[in-house]
């Protein structure tokens, strides 16, 4: 492997321990250590990728989060490929497979490369202007777009990687782990704070940690050293969590934060097998101190995006942090003093600065004067104006600066360089305290976006150059003193550091460097990876766009994946300029979550696959399991559906069971349905209140069907309720809206009747409920229960008993659901499938046939009783539903009465519920089929729908229920109902299609 | 047209660096009277003031918008455009709507990109095959183009779903409208304001309503942070705000206005090509042209004007995004944000009079406004045209909350509440 | 993700509640001696404040108590909590 571009550098890379990797298949090494990023700059490729529009030769820009061109996919297994990783991020490791997006054949010769010449029919916005003829061709139009957009490809199958969450409290959350940071961190764990401190990347100290220049010293010694020291000092700190790869996502109000922890994002396959891929932390913290940071600014100038040129700041950390030079030959342009802390860096590697050309007149602070004495050459004054090298730079022309910077002078210059290196300046990182509702305020010295102190929540603070300090005697002075002022900390460590840095005195702006050409023959870039130019936000604001909104969203200026972290100052300031506004007064666009790409399997973690949501069971389930049931979902529970033998179709088996059920006996696990335990001196007046039916003469042992009604009288559940005692009922509910009425009735009796004594327990998981039906059932229930009377003069329908079995305690009801004669053992669960097992066994000589929910629609459905929620729908009175008798006349008010008398709720012709049969009894309508009586007619009106169809064995022909306009006046009328090829003839009867005296109940 | 957009156009303009392109609309100072005045510059608005021009003749009529046009929900939601809803006048205005979006962008001159690439809902349980069978065969006869898909059906329809039958709720069916789709939000904002400018109506950004002024049980004007502006008519498109607005005007409404969250993902290369909505395993996914995928689910429980919501909403539509498409893990959100949506009782819209002369409120759409946004303008032009309904209107009038008339559509709106 | 502090258990995460809208809403003791308006004033109407509105919250997964909070829906700041039954605290 080439040595060329690598020094030695055991510091923070392994350069014992060799990886291999492959990018774009082609097989290449690095070390431990290495991100992608700067293992292919060891290996002299900048070329990564092509941008998203003009399809532009991309190189690596950045060294860290905020790279907006190096976006790779890594991997090609089809579950674990990852679309648009970061190469700056990813870290090193062997066997590691990368390829460039959106390009084809490959990124050297990519035909999209043909959208660079027609970049003049493409500037922002024009696919507003065209693409609308022919009409018809839009979709031809799209199906091209779609596919020269996006970035990376998805993977295709499931996910094999666990995600976890992680709940965690604290007094101090520190975010960042830069110079400030473990400042801060350092002083609040010293002050008996618990504090926990991340870092983004894989080791602590920001940009100090490979600073080593000599302007920079503290305490007589080299800043990094001396932070190295403070670094190792806090490692065993008690009250002090420290979490590297761990990046701050989001700050939500209440000091709520999320953190994405990697796990073994930065491990090889064979490593990574069986561990958790990343953690996300959710944290509450008592106080929030940021440190995140900032980013430098490039500069926006004709042809600023060849591969080659990068972020200053970024060159230096390739070359002291990852030992790589990242060109031969390179050049610097800037606009303040960082660049020369680069150049010091790269001097002293041996790599020859071609030159440093500098907007402003003239800088004589310390560092400038240290590189002045390394002879290299400075030209003051000049700005760049074009570049050239398609693949990769080649060359830069300058030409001098007039004096107002506006205009370029004099004649060009030509440079041959193989890197650029720009610097414009530096971008406070102010998303997280934006996020938290803090409000921003400028500073127009050096046109940054800072915290504005008096609109900062009182729980945190900003420190650092997040806060605007660059200069490091500023940092330490300040984040000393704000975070003891913060956490009310007397005496710090850090008190009376003594510091040395290079003050920059002499600054200068310029958002778009001008060049000899006019702009419109230019094309300086602003968003690298939308290839948004400043030409596209001055074409948006000739337009009318003028909201800074306005032109992000126009221009797509900041809507990349690195949300213009490196685009965005540039774009204010050259909205700012054109129209004479003030960038204070501008604003920000609005900063989101998250700071950096969340992945969907660590927002969601555990709570896939079986975890998705809670099952609920009856005590009876894995008996109806090994009778191989089929189960449907009601609510959260799984319920019986229907018990198929032998290769029955669920038709058939519901046919049986339904037959079984009224020729003998049928057995029916009804423990889902909800069970609420009334007790107090009011239970009486609370039901009355309640229920729309009279309650308050209810006997002792008695029964009753009760229907709840919503405040605007529409039904919205129903249930039989029992008087157990004097002071005390059972309620039973659907079982979907159970939870929902003792929600309900809590909230009444909370908040409307505080002053009726009444409580409700739920009880839903307490009992099991088996419900016996069928002529056969009394036979049944006196085996299982030998000493209870079962006879009607004792045992009435609609009463209950007491009693036991087995020596257990069980409530005993005489309640029908299917108009058979039939009884509901309700008992304690952990006794139920117990109870249920003797009930099978008491009725094995009488065929007792199990049956599940079908099966009991189907029994209900021929009595004409109604299921809410099914033959409901939020939209039926009682009336409608056929149940006058069940309003209390006499009752002054109930949950709903008001409503039953408003206009349009008293309408004789509103939908009400009907019987129907189909001209040919073997036809059975579809549940939600909809009924009309003129076929013809345009539109078709239709007058109703069918809720519950089946085909009864009981009858041999096939009934439904359905709710029509003006049902109650269309009985022996006859109807259509349309399906798509064919139209079904019904007949409107009366909703009780079987036994409609009711004889069946005392069989 | 003056300033007409077309390929033609485009190369044209190339020659001189597009910088000879024409303001799309004038940011003209309010006058002090106009015959009409629409509150809130969103989609709806506009449109109102769009067709209040074209098809009314009333030019000299205002947009007041106290940001940025489009700035509200119009520029947040996720951009789902269908009309399958389950009752006659639901469908008729949903679908008044979609027709009208699929000439939209010839009629405008701008490219909304409607892409018809169809709309899923998903049944995750016996009840939910029920409910879409019955709005189904409603759409069938109200001349809506609905079909009922089984599992297999929805499958091929969309590969990626997973149809597995041991997943928790596992998918049973779903009925499909293949004319619905999607559409660029902005763009329908930028359209229609640069169709009503061109028609004369003066689009007034920046101008915040602080107060309502009536005579008697008359409306006069509006009091604005530019000023007081005089007019007879005033129509009320403000989304979350209008019970804001209403207040300046002594009027209640029931409504409630709730935070919406939405999230794009990192693009990445065409992945899934329509619209899928489930309302038990509750989210609705799809792909931008850029190659973002688009996601949201329900509102927040509580009121909120911040346009935020809380974080445990998008940690659940996201595990009902990755129980349907378990491929989606390993995607990287890349924005979230909220909007303030106006929620009424029976998830149907208001387009209606109120009890003030002249003062009209378009509101209460909730969580699905964006769809119906030509519709929706179209026929509140209509209203405040001639002082009434349009009859596909008129079943959305306030004062169907007395009545007890109410459209219940909580269903059909695939929202889950 | 708000911070409730519930009068009966003290601090806990939003996730613990459930909201229950706009506070103080009266059930009418005469309802049959109201007009269809008032009725419907009753059951729909809303105040919907942009600014400090009193609500009621349950906390359900938890004491499952109803309360109150006043809370400014302009940026969810939550300034007091009062038990149900109580009146609202006087303006700071």
């Amino acid at each position: 492997m080439s040595q060329e571009l690598r020094i030695n550098n055991n510091k923070f890379i392994d350069q014992t321990t060799r990886l291999s990797f492959k990018f774009n298949g082609e097989k290449l090494y690095g070390y431990k250590g290495d991100t992608l990023a700067s293992a292919l700059l060891a290996n002299n490729i900048h070329l990564v990728g092509r941008s998203f529009k003009y399809h532009r030769p991309r190189g690596i820009m950045t060294c860290g989060s905020e790279e907006p061109n190096a976006i790779v996919q890594i991997g090609n297994d089809p579950s674990l490929t990852d679309p648009n990783v970061r190469a700056t991020e990813i870290e090193l490791y062997e066997g590691l497979e990368a390829f460039s997006q959106n390009c084809w054949p490959n990124v050297k010769f990519d035909i999209g490369g043909i959208n660079n010449l027609l970049s003049p029919l493409l500037p922002a916005g024009f696919y507003y202007k065209t693409f609308m003829w022919p009409a018809s061709f839009w979709e031809k139009y799209e199906f091209f777009i779609r596919h020269s957009a996006g970035l990376g490809k998805s993977p295709t199958k499931p996910d094999p990687d666990i995600y976890d969450h992680k709940y965690y409290h604290c007094d101090v959350l520190v975010v960042g782990g830069g110079i400030s940071g473990i400042m801060a961190a350092k002083l609040s764990a010293e002050n008996n704070n618990e504090t926990l401190l991340l870092d983004d990347k894989n080791i602590l100290g920001g940009a100090t940690i490979y600073q080593n220049n000599d302007c920079f010293q503290i305490d007589g010694t080299h800043t990094n050293y001396w932070l190295e020291k403070e670094i190792n000092k806090i490692k065993n700190i008690k009250n002090l969590t420290i979490k590297t790869r761990t990046s701050l996502a989001a700050y939500h109000g209440y000091n709520y934060l999320l953190a994405k922890e990697n796990l073994t994002d930065h491990l090889s396959p064979d490593e990574r097998k069986g561990k958790i891929r990343q953690r996300l932390w959710k944290i509450r913290a008592k106080k929030v101190i940021i440190a995140t940071g900032s980013i430098e600014r490039p500069l926006i100038f004709n042809n600023n995006d060849r591969p080659g040129i990068m972020l200053s700041s970024a060159i230096k950390k390739f070359i002291d942090f990852y030992g790589v030079k990242a060109g031969k030959e390179i050049s610097l342009f800037t606009n303040n003093d960082s660049a020369y802390e680069t150049a010091i860096s790269l001097k002293k590697s041996g790599v020859n600065i071609v030159s440093i050309i500098d907007i402003r007149d003239k800088s004589s602070s310390k560092i400038v004067k240290e590189v002045e004495k390394h002879n290299i050459k400075i030209y003051w004054k000049h700005t760049i104006v074009n570049t050239e090298g398609y693949r990769r730079i080649s060359f830069i022309e300058i030409m001098k600066l007039s004096d107002d910077g506006s205009g370029v002078i004099g004649k060009k210059i030509k440079l041959k360089t193989d890197c650029l290196g720009i610097s414009g300046g530096w971008t406070p990182m102010v998303h997280l305290f934006t996020q938290s509702g803090g409000k921003l305020k400028f500073r127009s010295d050096d046109n940054v976006f800072l915290p504005d102190k008096n609109k900062t929540p009182s729980d945190q603070i900003s420190i650092g150059s997040c806060n605007g300090d660059f200069d490091i005697k500023d940092i330490i002075l300040n984040s000393n003193k704000d975070v003891k002022t913060f956490l009310g900390i007397e005496n710090s460590s850090f008190d009376n550091l003594k510091v040395e840095s290079s003050k920059e005195e002499m600054k200068r702006n310029i958002w778009l460097l001008p060049s000899d050409k006019p702009i419109g023959k230019t094309k300086p870039f602003l968003d690298f990876q939308n290839d948004s130019t400043a030409k596209d936000v001055k074409l948006a604001l000739r337009e009318g766009f003028k909201s800074i909104e306005h032109v992000k969203r126009y221009t797509t200026t900041g809507m990349g994946t690195d949300q213009g972290k490196l685009s965005n100052m540039h774009a204010l300031g050259i909205i700012a300029e054109t129209t004479g506004t003030n960038m204070g007064e501008l604003g920000t666009t609005t900063f989101r979550p998250p700071y950096t790409p969340l992945t969907f399997g660590a927002i969601v973690g555990r709570n896939v696959g079986e975890f998705f949501d809670h099952t609920r069971k009856t005590a009876m389930h894995n008996w109806h399991v090994q009778n191989k049931a089929k189960f449907e979902n009601v609510g959260q529970w799984k319920r019986a559906w229907y018990y198929p033998k032998n290769g029955e179709t669920m038709f058939e088996a519901v046919q049986r069971e339904s037959k079984a059920a009224r020729e003998s006996v049928g057995i029916l696990d009804a423990s889902t349905l909800g069970k609420i335990d009334i007790q107090g001196t009011d239970a009486s007046e609370f039901l009355n209140r309640v229920y729309t039916n009279a309650w308050s003469k209810l006997a002792i042992g008695k029964c009753r069907y009760g229907l709840m009604l919503n405040e605007d009288g529409m039904v919205y559940d129903d249930g039989v309720t029992t008087r157990l005692g004097e002071n005390h009922y059972i309620m039973t509910t659907t079982t979907g809206g159970a939870a929902n009425v003792l929600t309900k009735l809590e909230d009444y009796l909370q908040t409307e009747w505080p002053e009726l004594d009444v409580y409700l327990t739920t009880v839903t998981d307490h009992f099991s409920t088996i419900s016996i039906c069928g002529p056969n059932s009394k036979k049944i229930l006196s085996k299982v229960i030998p000493d209870l009377d079962l006879s009607d003069e004792k045992f009435p329908h609609m009463s209950f008993k007491n009693s036991i079995i087995n020596g257990i305690k069980c409530r005993v009801m005489r309640i029908s659901f299917t108009g058979e004669h039939s009884y509901e053992i309700n008992i304690q669960s952990n006794y139920a499938k117990h109870v249920w097992e003797l009930c099978m066994d008491a009725g094995k000589d009488y065929n007792i046939t199990p049956y599940g929910t079908e099966t009991m629609h189907l029994l209900r459905a021929e009595k004409g009783f109604i299921i809410t929620g099914q033959d409901t729908d939020g939209t039926m009175t009682p009336s409608d539903l056929q149940m006058d008798w069940i309003i209390g006349k006499k009752k002054f008010d109930f949950i709903g009465k008001r409503s039953l008398y408003r206009s349009d709720t008293i309408r004789d012709d509103r939908k009400q519920l009907v019987g129907l049969l189909t001209d040919d009894p073997k036809e059975i309508l579809e549940e939600g089929a909809q009924i009309v009586e003129k076929l013809n007619q345009k539109p078709v009106e239709m007058l109703g729908h069918v809720t519950s169809s089946y085909f009864s064995p009981n009858l041999n022909k096939s009934i439904a229920l359905a709710v029509m306009k003006s049902g109650k006046k269309l009985k022996g009328k006859k109807f259509f109902v349309p399906m798509e090829n064919k139209n079904i003839n019904v007949t409107v009867t009366d909703t009780v299609f079987f036994d409609k005296e009711n004889k069946r109940l005392n069989a | 047209m003056k300033n007409k957009y077309s390929i033609f156009s485009l190369i044209k303009n190339a020659f001189s660096s597009h910088e000879n392109w024409q303001r799309a609309w004038r940011d003209p100072e309010p006058k002090k009277e106009y015959d009409a005045i629409i509150v809130g510059g969103g989609g709806h608005g506009l449109a109102t003031a769009y067709y209040l021009a074209k098809k009314h003749k009333m030019t000299n009529i205002a947009v007041v918008e106290k940001g940025w046009i489009g700035g509200g929900n119009t520029g947040r939601n996720t951009t789902i455009i269908r009309s399958n809803y389950l009752w006659d006048a639901s469908a008729g205005l949903y679908d008044h709507a979609l027709k009208i979006w699929e000439g939209l962008s010839q009629e405008l001159n701008y490219n909304i990109m409607f892409s018809q690439r169809g709309v899923m809902n998903l049944a995750h349980n016996l009840q939910d095959v029920r409910d879409l069978k019955r709005r189904t065969h409603a759409n069938r006869l109200n001349g809506i183009d609905a079909v009922w898909l089984n599992t297999d059906e929805v499958k091929k329809f969309c590969p990626i779903i997973n149809t597995s039958p041991d997943i928790r709720y596992p998918v049973l069916g779903g009925t499909l409208q293949k004319r619905a789709g999607t559409a660029r939000h902005d763009a329908v904002a930028w359209g229609y304001a640069r169709g009503a400018d061109q028609l004369g109506v003066d689009i007034i950004q920046n101008c915040e309503v602080k107060g309502i002024k009536r005579d008697g049980d008359q409306v006069i004007g509006i009091e604005t942070s530019k000023g007081y502006i005089k007019s007879k008519k005033i129509g009320v498109v403000a989304a979350g705000h209008s019970s804001v607005i209403a207040n300046m005007a002594g009027l209640k409404l029931p409504l409630e206005s709730k935070p919406l969250q939405a999230l794009v993902s990192e693009p990445v290369k065409p992945i899934i090509d329509t619209v899928v909505m489930s309302n038990a395993v509750h989210a609705y996914v799809s792909q931008s042209d850029k190659g973002e995928l688009v996601i949201g689910a329900g509102t927040d429980s509580y009121v909120s004007y911040t346009q935020k919501g809380s974080h445990n909403i998008v940690e659940e539509t996201l595990r009902a995004i990755l129980e349907l498409y378990p491929i989606f893990s390993r995607m990287k959100m890349l924005r979230q944000w909220g909007g303030i949506v106006d929620i009424c009782p029976d998830a149907s819209p208001i387009i209606s009079k109120t009890q003030v002369k002249g003062l009209y409120f378009n509101c209460g759409w909730g969580t699905g406004g964006f769809k119906a946004t030509p519709g929706s303008g179209d026929l509140f032009a209509h209203t405040i045209a001639n002082d009434e309904p349009h009859k596909l209107n008129a079943a959305f009038n306030i004062n169907r909350f007395v009545s007890g008339d109410l459209v219940d559509e909580h269903g059909a709106a695939a929202v889950a509440h | 993700m708000f911070i409730i502090n519930c009068p009966y258990c003290g601090e806990r995460d939003q996730t613990e509640f459930s909201s229950g809208g706009e506070a103080h809403i009266v059930r009418p003791k005469q309802p049959t001696e109201l007009s269809d308006d008032e009725w419907a004033e009753f059951l729909f109407m809303r105040k919907n404040i942009k600014g400090i509105q009193f609500e009621r919250w349950n906390h359900s997964h938890g004491c499952r108590k109803w309360f109150n909070v006043v809370r400014d829906t302009s940026n969810d700041k939550i300034h007091a909590v009062y038990k149900m039954g109580e009146k609202p605290p006087v303006n700071k």
